[in-house]
């Protein structure tokens, strides 16, 4: 029903009420992300950095990714191998951003929200987890995994 | 759907809760074979060595302040099944405690001397002393009458999205048990081995110090030790895990 009230009525989050750190706008379009965000171009080795880095994206702490040299991988979301030819960039994009617009129960946490969050470490407090440009290299990475 | 499918729904989900509510399995049941049995040799698992040392300041007297053990004579006897017994309310200040909080009282109020302090080597020695003399005893925690408002508050603090990345306890520790965290498998969350040894610590620590970890591993708020938020969050646990055996000092990864 959410999906579907996405999908008829697209939604801008342009986040007006933040006070400091205000995020890049962006457009929600049935369960994609179709526009980069603030326009960046993403990079797939920072991408790729990004998504193995434990303090950073740490994707493999719940997701496998067809990385041999990396032997523990989680098994909670989806395997990310082949990932670039399921979903297009926007999708992946929207998942990245804040799965839970498609999935309210959703345990994909949301990698560029940095509002409605309770009792958030001082350390990562109004910003989130990874910025615009963090998040376009990421996507970058993944739509590069076109091999299942 | 007619009143009898309801009905028949209904019973069918009571079922289900009670099912799951059976499987429920302590911190050791996510072990290797080998760390279990290493848990269970008091020779190998060093969190034995805070158990002694807290038998030791259990006996202790300092100057004129009575013992621990001259009011808790026979310890083994007489101390067996306490510490299945917390968190509990304190019936003098309304107040919900658990062991340490306990430990810290008589310390306070009866042998007059210095607190020791939450994590101090002392405390956690005589935590895990006590705790060690009901091993095996069921967990026996109530969440009724003056514990019901903490009872709540722990379950609300469960269940709720916490932390920049927005999880509730809830979500790893009833659905995704078993799943892997890169190297290490989703437990239920179940306290009954604390304090415990764990490798990561190279020590022994606290339940409060292991919520630590999974407040700051979900990028929250890490709430104080002995704080009200992880007090009712271990009543929570506690009655969650009724019927579980303690097994302090537990080993931990």
């Amino acid at each position: 029903m959410r999906l579907a009230a996405i999908r008829t009525a697209p939604v801008v989050l342009a986040l007006a009420s933040a006070p400091a750190a205000a995020l890049e706008a962006y457009t929600v379009v049935g369960d994609a992300i179709p526009a980069p965000l603030g326009g960046k171009v993403g990079d797939i080795e920072r991408g790729r950095a990004l998504v193995l880095d434990r303090t950073q994206g740490n994707c493999l702490i719940c997701h496998h990714v067809p990385e041999p040299n990396e032997p523990f991988q989680g098994t909670i979301g989806p395997d990310l191998a082949g990932v670039g030819a399921r979903l297009e960039a926007g999708q992946l994009r929207l998942r990245l951003v804040d799965a839970s617009l498609l999935n309210p129960q959703t345990v994909m946490p949301p990698y560029f929200r940095n509002q409605g969050l309770r009792d958030v470490a001082p350390a990562f407090r109004d910003r989130p987890a990874l910025t615009a440009q963090e998040i376009e290299d990421v996507v970058t990475y993944l739509a590069s995994l076109r091999t299942p | 759907m007619s009143a009898a499918g309801r009905a028949l729904a209904i019973v069918l989900l009571a079922l289900a809760g009670t099912a799951l509510a059976d499987e429920i399995k302590p911190g050791s049941a996510f072990l290797s074979p080998q760390m279990q049995r290493q848990q269970e040799d008091e020779a190998r698992n060093p969190g034995w060595l805070w158990v002694e040392q807290g038998e030791e300041l259990f006996d202790r007297r300092d100057g004129t302040t009575p013992a621990c053990l001259s009011c808790h004579a026979d310890p083994r006897q007489s101390l067996r099944g306490a510490a299945a017994r917390y968190p509990q309310v304190d019936a003098a200040s309304g107040k919900l405690i658990n062991l340490e909080g306990r430990i810290e009282q008589c310390r306070v109020d009866r042998q007059k001397q210095p607190a020791f302090g939450y994590e101090s080597q002392e405390l956690l020695g005589l935590t895990a002393y006590v705790a060690s003399l009901s091993k095996g005893v069921p967990l026996s925690v109530s969440a009724e009458g003056a514990a019901k408002p903490f009872y709540e508050a722990g379950k609300a603090f469960y269940q709720r999205r916490q932390g920049q990345l927005n999880l509730a306890c809830t979500q790893c520790h009833d659905r995704l048990v078993g799943q892997k965290l890169r190297g290490d498998t989703i437990s239920y969350g179940i306290g009954t081995g604390y304090p415990a040894y764990r490798l990561e610590w190279n020590g022994l620590g606290s339940l409060h110090r292991r919520l630590r970890a999974c407040s700051l591993g979900v990028r929250a708020r890490q709430f104080d030790y002995g704080s009200d938020d992880y007090l009712a969050l271990e009543l929570y646990l506690a009655v969650r895990a009724k019927g579980l055996a303690l097994e302090a000092p537990g080993l931990r990864r």
